[in-house]
């Protein structure tokens, strides 16, 4: 069971958390400015990338605050943890 | 009795009396149940899986592959090894051909997990461990130390010298140094059985029979694991080596130094390993008379004159070919003449196999060592160590200095005398008849089980495991897993280096499910919710369904009635006059802020910003595939507060749902969520009568249609006590439900039971409201939808707003297949015999002319998703998803019904009231 740093509450096991996906996926300013195969692949289409990935994890037995992860997909290791939407 | 005095570690002036296949024997404290059978000369245990040949003790701890007991008292476990269960007063055993029983009666016993937090774990108390543990304590280090047998000490014998002193005085110096220490937990009879990510580790503690807890889980946090779980000796094949009375050389080592166990008194020693020759020589000093058989071209030079000193004979360059013997060993035959070496005792030594199990478990990556003749681990893993015999590090002095370098200085090593070593022979079988050779005793798989699996085309160890089933018993291979790699490489004329192992995956040993369960059984297996009026329920006889974790009243039968009865009374009472049920489950979120209504605008079908305040909204949400997944009522408490409801089961969702949103995407948004679930408690008061009801218990508020209308809400006071009157109904009845700090709910529900007493208030559970709100066409969320419904699918699009720009959802709505006339719509079923009862989850089929379902495939046009009897109707109902329903209605289709195709009438979802008159009484 690995560890997780949550930004607000430091390391706590993963069992606390709750997956969100891939981060960094906006909500489309004008969703029906979008055709069809625009908007399925808002809704539907993840990248699934070999190495780095950005995700979204949410700390739900703990503050309930999301967070923003960069995590390798082959060890499963966390580079970094962030409060969601902050850049540093 | 083959007990020998002035050996072992065991309380003689104690004796306990056990049961063994139903003889009466006598123990000594410190005994296992396979030393004590030794002892007294029982040697075959049981039968084997397969071919039922006998089997004994192969080995004397956790590698052991053939000694399976099941034990019938104190508490029946199958399946144990005789050689890790201790020996208690009146344990009752019996040996098994590797099946046991499970108990037929509750487990009494209490099992326990606990936390634990350190800087270093050590696994394994051994020479290495004991010094990696001293070590990380004189530095101060939080230190957790854990090792599988009952006391420290490892594979020390007592023989060894350390910081010359006798090695067993050294151990228990180390441990009385770590007793002393702070911060130092040392627990015996403990094995880490699982390595996980980050230093993550969990032992099972064994406490003893008797003990609460009996067993413990220890889930141990290490910033740096230290793996010194030592090495498992392996055996050679050959023909008919699953014989009673073939040992591993240490095991019989073990069982003399340990237990005070001669386990032969004629003894043959079969080696390529140096190791083999400490047990030759403590046997023989026991008293045993002693022969070794080596298959390498020269005998080890020292260990050849130790021997030759005591007149032990040593043959080098020949090997054991086979035995013969009963169900017991009485010769080993020996070299290519098969010459009859008579023996009671067949040792046996191919080497060792490093346990390097937990370092396994993390990823760790083992090789193949040519000197070493076994696989070791290869390479570093950040925070895990492995020392010792581990680490494939046998002598002594070498074992000590990895130990005190873990965790310290080498140079701070105790000190041991260097020893002699000599090449160790590579040899995982002699020549034979392969169906005879037993590769894996526990499974009864043989050499030839192999050959067939090579022959079949099998070039992967774990292709080979699969096929043979070696390595799959409750030992995993421990002796075998190796000499199936060596046996398949061979045949495959390929190098063991290149074949590698099987993998390794916990847990090591076995572990009891109800020691991984621990408390969270029966009751608190899982967390039950009961609302703040359950005892009331339960005091009127009602039923419970589970919701989620919620006990829910589901109907309150009176004596003689079945459920079917209860809820017909009990509908009944609620359209003829009035009935009272418990909401308090339903999923309440407080939302506040200023920017409050532009979320939920955002997050619902429907407009909620323009909500009064004072009024209530129902409302719809989708995701953004316009899938609907949750609804329920909207009440403006405020400008800039409003109290959403959620349906019981989804009401964490729903706050998920929201908070997620709210962080995530739209952070400027100045509103909060919190859930209010457990703080209010909702009772709702439906039926024609309902107003005379609320009026009596609240006199000073007015509850006509003029002043108190349909989805209006107010606040008033009982006796102090805030109280919300909400004009909300799920049944299409004058309804109000009545919302109170969850405090003072029983005493409400008291009250409003014996005010509606004139009207004979019904009592009404959770199957009762939903018969009610299918009369009326009111879908459930997740029974009537299954994450494919949208809201004009469930014939809402009044509750879908056009004047948004957007909303979750409403861009997927746009898609073409969602103007598809060919979805499935909720509709109304009713069946024309009026009287069969449609299982929910039924198909529904086109009705063919003959009235006969034909052959499949047959054309599924939906399914069944809410079949009930109404009282009201006065027959059987049901709302179905079908497709193109609301363009069929008044068709006949059909719904297969065991072997009957029962003829159903499509019709609109409500059916009880149209006309919605009721609603206002
Ligand atoms: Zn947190």
């Amino acid at each position: 069971m690995q560890l997780i740093t949550c930004p607000w509450c430091g390391p706590r096991e993963e069992t606390e958390f709750r997956y969100g996906g891939q981060a960094d996926l906006a909500y489309p300013a004008d969703p029906s400015a979008l055709d069809d195969e625009q908007w399925a692949r808002f809704v539907f289409f993840r990248d699934n990338p070999e190495g780095a990935f950005a995700e979204r994890w949410c700390h739900d037995a703990g503050c309930r605050r999301w967070l923003r992860a960069v995590r390798d997909t082959r060890t499963y290791v966390f580079a970094e943890t962030r409060p969601y939407g902050r850049t540093a | 009795m083959t007990r020998v005095d002035g050996y072992g570690r065991i309380d003689r002036t104690r004796t306990l009396s056990f049961t063994f296949d139903g003889i009466v024997r006598t123990a000594h404290p410190g005994d296992t149940l396979a030393s004590a059978l030794l002892a007294q000369g029982v040697t075959t245990l049981g039968t084997s899986v397969r071919l039922g040949r006998p089997r004994g003790v192969l080995g004397s701890w956790t590698e052991d592959p053939c000694g399976l007991v099941q034990i019938e008292e104190p508490f029946p476990e199958p399946m144990l090894l005789a050689t890790t269960v201790d020996v208690v007063d009146g344990l009752v055993a019996r040996g098994v051909p590797g099946r046991g029983r499970l108990a037929e009666v509750a487990d009494t016993a209490r099992y326990d997990h606990r936390h634990l937090h350190c800087d270093v774990l050590v696994v394994g108390a051994g020479p290495a461990g004991l010094v990696a543990a001293r070590e990380a304590a004189r530095a101060g280090q939080d230190v957790v130390l854990v090792d599988d047998r009952p006391t420290p000490g490892g594979t020390l014998t007592g023989t060894e010298m350390i910081d010359g002193r006798p090695a067993l005085e050294f151990v228990d110096a180390v441990a009385a140094e770590l007793a002393a220490a702070p911060h130092v937990t040392h627990l015996q009879a403990t094995t880490a059985f699982g390595h996980y990510d980050d230093g993550f580790v969990l032992a099972l503690e064994r406490c003893g029979e008797g003990s609460d807890p009996r067993q413990r889980v220890h889930r141990i946090r290490a910033g740096r694991v230290v793996v010194a779980a030592g090495a498992f000796e392996r055996p050679i094949v050959f023909e008919d080596a699953d014989r009673p009375g073939v040992m591993l050389a240490s095991a019989a080592r073990d069982l003399l130094h340990r237990h005070g166990v001669l386990a032969g008194r004629v003894v043959v020693v079969f080696t390529v390993d140096d190791s083999a020759y400490a047990a030759a020589l403590d046997l023989h000093r026991a008293g045993a008379a002693v022969r070794v058989v080596d298959a390498r071209a020269e005998a080890p030079a020292g260990w050849a004159r130790r021997c030759a000193d005591a007149g032990i004979v040593v043959e080098p360059g020949t090997d054991v070919r086979g035995t013969l013997g009963d169900d017991r060993v009485r010769a080993a035959l020996v070299g290519e003449a098969r010459r009859e070496v008579p023996c009671d005792l067949l040792l046996v030594s191919g080497g060792w196999n490093p346990t390097a199990h937990l370092f396994s478990h993390v990823g760790g990556r083992l090789a193949f060592d040519d000197e070493l003749v076994g696989f070791r681990p290869a390479g570093d893993l950040p925070g895990t160590a492995v020392v010792g015999a581990a680490h494939g590090t046998y002598a002594l002095a070498d074992v000590l200095r990895e130990g005190a370098a873990a965790t310290g200085s080498a140079t701070d090593a105790p000190h041991a005398e260097p020893e002699e070593i000599t090449p160790r022979g590579t040899l995982w079988r002699t020549p034979g008849d392969p169906a005879r050779q037993f590769v894996d005793i526990a499974r009864d798989a043989t050499v030839a089980d192999i050959a067939r699996a090579v022959g079949a085309g099998m070039t992967s160890v774990e292709h080979v495991k699969r096929y043979t089933t070696i390595g799959t018993a409750h030992d995993q291979g421990k002796t075998s897993g190796i000499l199936a790699s060596g046996i398949t490489a061979e045949l495959l004329g390929r190098p063991v280096g290149a074949l590698g192992t099987t993998t390794f995956r916990p847990p090591y040993t076995p572990v009891p499910f109800a020691a991984l369960a621990g408390r969270d059984r029966g009751d608190l297996y899982d967390p039950v919710r009961t609302t703040p009026v359950h005892d009331r329920h339960v005091a009127l006889g009602a039923e419970f369904e589970d919701v989620g974790q919620w006990k829910r009243a589901r109907h309150y039968p009176r004596p003689g009635e079945d459920m079917a009865a209860a809820v017909l009374r009990e509908c009944a009472a609620v359209r003829g006059a009035v009935g009272m049920m418990d909401g308090s489950t339903l999923g309440k979120i407080d939302v506040r802020g200023p920017d409050a209504g532009v979320l939920l605008d955002h997050l619902y079908t429907n407009l909620m910003s323009t909500l009064k305040v004072g009024r209530v909204r129902y409302g719809v949400m989708c995701g953004n595939d316009g899938m609907v997944f949750d609804d329920g009522t909207v009440l403006r408490l405020a400008e800039d507060r409003f109290l959403v409801t959620t349906t019981t089961g989804n009401a964490a969702h729903v706050l998920d749902w929201m908070e997620e949103w709210v962080q995530t995407e739209w952070p400027d948004l100045r509103v909060r969520l919190t859930s209010v679930t457990e703080q209010w408690s909702i009772l709702a008061v439906a039926g024609p009568r309902s107003r005379d009801v609320i009026g009596r218990v609240f006199a000073d508020v007015d509850v006509s249609n003029e002043a108190f209308g349909f989805m209006t809400w107010q606040d008033t006071e009982l006796d102090g006590v805030p109280v919300r009157l909400a004009r909300i109904s799920f049944s299409g009845e004058l309804a109000v439900e009545v919302t109170v700090a969850s405090w003072y709910a029983a005493d409400l529900w008291d009250r409003l039971l014996a005010a509606g007493e004139p009207w004979g208030i019904t009592p009404y559970g959770t199957e009762t409201m939903h018969v009610l709100r299918a009369e009326k066409g009111y879908p459930i969320i997740g029974q009537d939808t299954d994450g494919t419904v949208t809201p004009h699918d469930l014939g809402m699009a009044w509750a879908v707003s056009k004047k948004k720009t957007d909303f979750v959802g409403k861009r997927s709505f746009a898609r073409p297949l969602n103007a598809d006339p060919q979805r499935k719509h909720l509709v109304s079923l009713l069946p024309t015999d009026a009287a069969t009862m449609l299982p929910e989850g039924s198909q529904i089929v086109d009705l063919p002319d003959d009235g006969l379902l034909p052959p499949p495939p047959v054309a599924m046009l939906g399914h069944v998703t809410s079949s009930y009897r109404s009282a009201e109707l006065g027959r059987p109902f049901a709302l179905a998803l079908v497709r193109g329903g609301r363009d069929r209605v008044g068709e006949v289709v059909a719904v297969p019904v065991g072997d009957q195709l029962v003829a159903v009438e499509i019709g609109d979802t409500v059916l009880v009231d149209p006309e919605g008159a009721r609603r206002d009484g």
